[in-house]
């Protein structure tokens, strides 16, 4: 059995206690002490700002060209906080319980509720930072409502949330970087970790303009490198979203966490076609005001605004009348695949639901914006008119993204969309201090595992990223780094450094030396394939038997038939990208392995062997309340270790969103 | 902040140019308004530009005008340097230019020719000096008998080194080449010059582009009437 | 929305480093569906020119989506293609028709060094931010974030401004290579919020300051930026850094 560090007492006390009782570095020695962070998005620019305004000399990686472009930008809707600034209810309690339940009762509850406590600081604090959040018209913050709650309680700037945090969080590792400290490496990709004598020491780092290895210590390694969404080669990561980072953390000894627990988003733009090289995301804020429907008929071929009304089956509304359009992620996403399976999709691929503005724009906006105005029973078009405007505040630039990729307007028909690849809750296991197994090796964000259980809910990743960088690891590192102080820089020419390099340089010059005929694309493509036909939204243990054959095959095949042009000393993009895939295809295999071992059915996991009557998601508690940790042993060899899930304030049960 | 470092910035050379734009516009208004003078022929034509001539003979003599003569020297001095170095400058940002430029889609051409329409004008400037102010100032040539004011003041005849000067086709049509250089110029200098003073309210920017245009096209059209009603003899003749 | 599929000659710089000389290389490519964006295009392209054992061009793009900033292209003349308000990324090729020749180049500035083919070096925007495109508030020293009301029209105008994605599209259209639309954006948004007010003399002066260190151009007002800013962020930001430079700079207490 793990131990997750997880202190005792009250669960509301418990971060409390620990905060007032973990050891600390006074500021003296933290000038001494130098800090590694990989990846800065939210959780590594935060950590990064955080700890180098505390004194702690930081190095900070980022594969981009800037720190600035890290994928927690794309983040739309919005970020959770229990303030009850809306006076609906909410608590630090309500969204610890709407956290662990929309989770299906796989996450631990001290984490989780230390993060509801540490969420109304996150927007203290980034409103000192200057984040625009939207404010209503006496200069309050404003707030809207997302997936899985009955509160509202997620503040938001217009669809771009997401960039205004990272681009504070950006603002403040810059101040850091001017200051002297923090260092920078842009456009660096971290390719493998340094331990010496058992505790994380540094990294091998590859500069991706000279294509030169680096050897950079560190006395404490955090890893903020987001998740592994495009193992599914679709996805709605960016397209340098990678698993690298967290890999190498786990082939050196670090256990790799519920790597099965993948989050797929209803509301995605669908695929087109062959060429697609990513999925685009419609913010879940948008089924605030957007209703979810399907013809009543199958194959209906009509325009969707031929449909009359009484001929669309609003099946989330139908299906679960309390939470309407807004159950969660994963139940959304089975309840469309449903529809499309049992051959109700619309468009031409006939792998799309309609999500649809018009009802809300008219009668929730244009009704308001009217009886501002003073207008006494507005016809159609006066309504519509009205509530355009208020719909294009909201959410303008989705509207404007979505006519960019479809062509199509849609706030005059309404959108189509599908689930897609959007989150990975697994990840690096950690333990309440957000430190892995390997002693100094830190997972913070969504490279970790830690919050979220078998299922996200909406506003919540960047809830997280900000509460482990900001507001958690400044602590937590401390308890660690206290030991440390007497402990000089190892020099880079350690000969675990040397190792390090060679293992990296070794295997660069293997795939180059492959020379074989098929793109490096051409695999991650395949590998996707298999990925979301058999450990996708649904999976079942057959499918994954086979799947687990055949991306062992896929391996053998990358080894011996990969083409990467160029040179090693040189910017390859295509050599950086055969490294990444080269990885995902050894999560691939894990990921399969994890899904056929947990004989279940929660939240983001669906096994089809394991289902309600009504097709709802069953958990197998007594087999199953745990988190599944794997141990790489060797080629094709993993072993499971687990960490017991106790709920001592939460009674898991079936969730109900009826 | 050292004033040096004031107005050496980007930021700053651009303010340098629009506070002595801005003085240059209001000396136009001047120039023009006594130039206009020379219009009353036109409607008294017993005038014979005296109205002109007293007007010339009273900017001359005044103390203060004087004064003003040098320091709107300075301000084209500064105006002139400033701008062909900013144009020099910005040029040499970009070494390797575009195969192909993005031209009138992102902004209007006279905008982006702020430096060759100065310059045109710069060349303008030294042949109108030597056409007027020169022999006015120094050398005299050409105003050798003077003439009575009706003020009872006798005076160099201005109005009849007009009339001489602009007999001569080609310098009508570079005056009037000159005047519709001035007017593009114009164009983007007015408003540009509020925003650079940090006009960013659209109420005021829209005032200041619409009060711009007018006068972009009012001032330099008044000028280019003179050289080519002497020519076509609507007045002098 | 019909789609259809093109054939299409593209004319692309290509530059091994930074040290080297580049030149321009044709390419054709066959059968690219009207559906494509515009980056899936140069993905085919790359795909057939590895498969053909020649090198594929580099170009910068991570989230695909319009908003991490990275795509850079200049194509046709116009930064970003000839959407108005999208990135390369979010352009889609209905924008081009069966036989069209397309002229792809790299953002062209001296502050904006070519890295290799079509990817620059825009960390000298990461610098100009250091010199003072923050609030310095530590953290945990935050009031509530409601303790201070905030005008909702300054909060729109500060969040518009904000929008700004940092691709550097601005200093590839103006004709003098300045990045006065970049920084003018990130000087408004903060002095549009009461919390960027203590710090916003020091701001703006420092700013502009490194923005001239790093070899921009002078602003102009021809508005090129604004008319190819997938963001479109608005000129007026500039009319704002003047104003804001003005009064700093006036009311410095430096001799």
């Amino acid at each position: 059995m793990l131990d997750s560090k997880i202190p005792a007492g009250k669960l509301e006390e418990k971060w409390v206690d620990y905060k007032g009782h973990c050891k600390l570095v006074n500021p003296a020695n933290k000038r001494k002490l130098e800090i590694i962070i990989v990846g800065t998005g939210l959780a590594g620019a935060s950590a990064a700002a955080a700890l180098a305004e505390q004194g702690y000399k930081v190095k900070a990686y980022c594969f981009q060209d800037s720190p600035r472009r890290a994928h927690s930008i794309a983040a739309q809707g919005g970020i959770n906080a229990a303030k009850n600034y809306q006076n609906d209810g909410d608590s630090v309690f309500r969204l610890f319980y709407d956290t662990i339940k929309g989770g299906d009762y796989r996450a631990r509850e001290a984490n989780v509720h230390r993060l509801a406590e540490v969420s109304a600081n996150i927007i203290d604090q980034c409103v000192a930072q200057g984040v625009p959040f939207a404010r209503e018209y006496g200069g309050l913050l404003n707030n809207r409502s997302f997936g899985g709650t009955q509160v509202k309680r997620t503040f938001y700037a217009a669809g771009q949330t997401g960039q205004q945090l990272l681009i504070g969080a950006y603002q403040a590792l810059e101040r850091q970087v001017a200051l002297g400290n923090v260092t920078m490496y842009n456009r660096h990709e971290m390719l493998e970790v340094v331990v010496i004598d058992g505790k994380a020491r540094g990294i091998i780092a590859r500069d991706l303009v000279t294509g030169k290895l680096e050897r950079h210590f560190g006395h404490a390694v955090l890893l903020c490198t987001g998740g592994y969404g495009n193992v599914f080669y679709l996805s709605t990561n960016a397209m340098g979203s990678n698993v690298t980072a967290a890999w190498k953390a786990h082939r050196k000894g670090a256990l790799f966490a519920n790597p099965c627990f993948t989050q797929i988003h209803p509301t995605c733009i669908p695929v087109t076609g062959d060429h697609q090289s990513k999925l685009t995301l419609m913010s879940e804020s948008l089924r605030n005001d957007g209703r979810i429907w399907v013809p009543k008929k199958q194959n209906d071929t009509r325009k969707a605004n031929e449909i009359p009304e009484e001929e669309r089956d609003y099946f989330l509304e139908r299906r679960y009348p309390a939470f309407g359009n807004l159950v969660p992620r994963d139940v959304a996403s089975r309840a469309a695949k449903e529809r499309c399976d049992a051959g109700y999709g619309v468009g031409t691929t006939r792998q799309a639901v309609y999500l649809d503005f018009r009802y809300n724009l008219i009668n929730k906006y244009g009704r308001a914006e009217a009886s501002k105005k003073g207008i006494q029973n507005p016809d159609e078009a006066t309504l519509v008119a009205f509530g355009k405007e208020v719909v294009k505040e909201e959410y303008g630039n989705l509207f404007d993204m979505y006519e960019k990729i479809t062509g199509e307007n849609p706030y005059e028909v309404p959108m189509r969309i599908y689930p897609a690849v959007h989150y990975t809750m697994g990840g690096l296991w950690v333990d309440y201090e957000l430190m892995t197994n390997v002693p100094g090796l830190y997972s913070l964000g969504e490279a970790n595992f830690s919050d979220h259980g078998a299922n996200r809910l909406g506003a919540s990743a960047l809830m997280q990223g900000l509460a482990d960088g900001y507001f958690v690891v400044p602590y937590t590192i401390g308890n660690y780094l206290a030991d440390e102080i007497a402990t000089k820089p190892i020099p880079v020419s350690h000969e675990a450094f040397e190792t390090a390099e060679k293992s990296v340089s070794d295997r660069i010059s293997t795939l180059m030396n492959i020379k074989g005929k098929q793109t490096v694309e051409s695999f991650h493509k395949r590998l996707g394939k298999i990925m979301w036909e058999k450990c996708g939204m649904a999976r079942n243990a057959q499918g994954l038997q086979e799947a687990i054959k055949e991306i062992q095959a896929l391996k053998k095949e990358f080894w011996s038939d990969v083409r990467i042009p160029g040179d090693i000393n040189e910017m390859n993009p295509e050599l950086d990208k055969a490294g990444r895939v080269a990885d995902f295809i050894e999560l691939g295999e894990l990921m399969c392995i994890d899904a056929l071992d947990r004989n279940e059915s929660c939240g983001g996991h669906f096994r089809e062997e394991y289902q309600t009557p009504d097709g709802e998601a069953l958990r197998q508690d007594d087999k199953h309340m745990y988190v599944a940790a794997w141990e790489m042993k060797g080629e094709h060899q993993w072993q499971l270790h687990k960490e017991e899930l106790k709920y001592d304030v939460i009674k898991p049960t079936q969730r109900n969103y009826k | 902040m050292k004033w040096s470092e004031f107005f050496t910035s980007s930021v700053g050379k651009k303010l340098v140019m629009a506070l002595t734009g801005l003085f240059l516009i209001s000396f136009l208004v001047v120039h023009a308004g006594v130039n206009a003078c020379i219009f009353k022929d036109y409607f008294v034509p017993t005038d014979d530009g005296d109205m002109f001539n007293r007007a010339a003979d009273f900017m001359g003599r005044t103390v203060v005008i004087r004064i003003m003569e040098v320091v709107l020297f300075a301000g084209f001095l500064v105006h002139i340097i400033q701008g062909l170095m900013l144009e020099l400058q910005n040029r040499s940002k970009r070494k390797t230019g575009y195969q192909v430029n993005l031209g009138n889609r992102g902004s209007k051409w006279y905008s982006r020719s702020m430096g060759l329409l100065g310059t045109i004008l710069l060349i303008f400037l030294v042949l109108h000096w030597w056409h007027f102010w020169i022999p006015s100032r120094f050398t005299h040539a050409g105003l050798e008998n003077p003439v009575w004011l009706s003020n009872g003041r006798e005076s160099h005849d201005m109005f009849m080194l007009m009339q001489v000067t602009f007999s001569e086709w080609w310098v009508v049509i570079a005056y009037i080449a000159a005047c519709i250089s001035l007017a593009w110029h114009l164009i983007h200098g007015f408003q540009s010059a509020f925003r650079t003073l940090g006009i960013s309210n659209s109420r005021y920017i829209g005032l200041a582009n619409t009060i711009g245009i007018g006068y972009s096209i009012l001032i330099p059209l008044l000028f280019a009437l003179m050289p080519l009603s002497y020519k076509m003899g609507w007045i002098g003749a | 929305m019909e789609h259809y599929t093109m054939n299409l000659t593209l004319k692309v710089w290509k530059q091994k480093n930074a040290n080297t000389a580049g030149s321009f290389e044709t390419y054709q490519v066959k059968d690219i569906s009207s559906e494509m964006s515009f980056l899936e295009m140069f993905d085919v392209l790359n795909e057939q020119l590895i498969r053909d054992g020649r090198e594929p061009i580099a170009f910068d793009h991570d989230c695909r989506e319009g908003i991490c900033g990275m795509c850079s292209m200049y194509i046709n003349g116009r930064p970003h293609g000839p959407w108005h308000g999208t990135t390369t990324c979010q352009l889609h090729m209905r924008a081009f028709k069966d036989g069209d020749t397309i002229v792809v180049e790299p953002w062209r500035a001296n502050a904006f060094p070519v890295v290799k083919d079509l990817v620059v070096d825009r960390t000298s925007f990461d610098r100009i931010i250091q010199a003072g495109g923050y609030i310095s508030a530590n953290t945990g020293s935050a009031v509530d974030g409601n303790a201070i009301p905030i005008d909702k029209n300054k909060a729109d105008k500060a969040f518009a401004a904000a929008a700004c994605i940092g691709c550097g599209a601005c200093v590839a259209a103006c004709k003098n290579s300045s990045a006065m639309l970049f920084v003018s954006a990130k000087v408004s948004h903060l002095a549009l919020l009461p919390q960027g007010d203590v710090e916003r003399k020091s701001r703006v002066l420092n700013m502009v300051s490194q923005m001239d260190k790093e070899g921009f151009g002078s602003c102009t007002f021809t508005q090129a930026c604004e008319a190819v800013c997938p963001k479109e962020i608005s000129v007026s930001n500039i009319s704002r850094l003047n104003a804001e430079y003005i009064v700093a700079g006036l009311t410095s207490e430096n001799s």
